[in-house]
């Protein structure tokens, strides 16, 4: 697979330490949601340093590929994507990567969607998918989040959860919650999970992403909520990979 | 090495540097372990990018099942930890 050049047409600052980075891409083969690209970085030594972010962007035929970076202080890349980048600014792409940890419309099944974190892009991409697509397949989001200010995409999920033929959008906070928040913040649990996401018995197609641990322990518990393996589709990011 | 230590990504995270090999995207390939007879896509195989290259083990026994390594400009590439890889190849063109 090829690297091309994606030309950075508008920038949008998610949270204090994310921002969404618009491209325009030559010759995009389109993508289908929940695929990633690899991103290039060439220093003028040579050095170069490669690292992967989830398309947050539906398919489209327009070569626009939106990615959401969330700046790690001891980050190789981010920093630079988050902060120096500007508008007119070329990256080097590798893409549309990836054909498992993905939705397609045609899929009938209900979905839930599990982010833990900066994992929501990738959902993200699948709910804008389902919603570009006229799909009407039943949704759910359970978004587990630091606190208020570090939700992503925050109009457009208030949005999309208003709508007609809306996407269920759950947030669970582990350290802050909003003033009145019926629930104290803290990590998700098994009686969390049998409350607010689909039944087992609905054989939903589940995709979970965020940090390993939290993939980990969130395949697990729905697993024991009655869910088969083979539904449950997860993309860890960690340490290793300044991923998303 | 634990599994516990939480220091690997999924074997989908692997896809963009296997294109260099592949002409098909081989993360949705199902893979046998060759230790434990474990069969799933590599993409749920866990990967580890620590090193100078890429090691996919096995999501349940952590054998190695394949390792990446780019050395100049060669690559070299051992998949010897798998006694198979099946490619689905009506979905190659899509997911590619």
């Amino acid at each position: 697979m090829m690297w091309r050049s994606g030309t950075v047409v508008a920038l949008h600052d998610e949270t204090p330490t994310a921002r969404t980075i618009a491209l325009q891409v030559s010759d995009w083969p389109s993508h289908v949601a929940g695929q990633h690209v690899d991103v290039r970085l060439t220093a003028p030594d040579g050095y170069s340093a490669v690292r992967s972010y989830s398309i947050a962007s539906p398919p489209n035929a327009e070569g626009r590929v939106e990615l959401t970076v969330e700046r790690l202080s001891d980050g190789e890349v981010s920093p630079y994507l988050t902060q120096d980048l500007g508008v007119g600014d070329r990256l080097e792409l590798r893409g549309p990567i990836g054909g498992w940890f993905v939705w397609r419309s045609r899929q009938a099944e209900p979905i839930q969607l599990i982010a833990g974190g900066s994992g929501i892009v990738p959902l993200m991409g699948m709910i804008r998918s389902r919603a570009s697509a006229g799909s009407t397949e039943p949704f759910r989001l359970l978004y587990s989040v630091r606190e208020p200010g570090a939700v992503f995409y925050r109009s457009e999920l208030q949005a999309i959860s208003d709508g007609v033929d809306s996407v269920t959008v759950t947030y669970a906070y582990t350290r802050a919650t909003p003033r009145g928040w019926p629930r104290p913040p803290g990590r998700i649990d098994a009686s969390f999970i049998a409350e607010t996401t689909w039944s087992s018995k609905l054989i939903p197609t589940c995709y979970v992403c965020g940090p390993t641990s939290f993939v980990e322990s969130t395949a697990a518990l729905l697993v024991a909520c009655g869910n088969r393996p083979d539904k449950i589709r997860t993309e860890r990011f960690g340490p290793t990979g300044d991923r998303k | 090495m634990s599994s516990l230590n939480y220091d690997y990504l999924d074997g989908n995270a692997a896809a963009g540097e296997l294109s260099k090999v592949f002409s098909v995207d081989i993360t949705t390939a199902a893979g046998r372990c060759a230790e434990c007879g474990t069969t799933k896509c590599l993409a749920e195989a866990h990967l580890y990018m620590h090193g100078p290259g890429l090691v996919a083990r096995c999501p349940a026994c952590e054998h190695v099942l394949l390792r990446l390594v780019n050395v100049d400009e060669h690559v070299f590439l051992d998949v010897r930890g798998m006694i198979y890889l099946r490619l689905d190849t009506s979905r190659s063109r899509e997911a590619s």
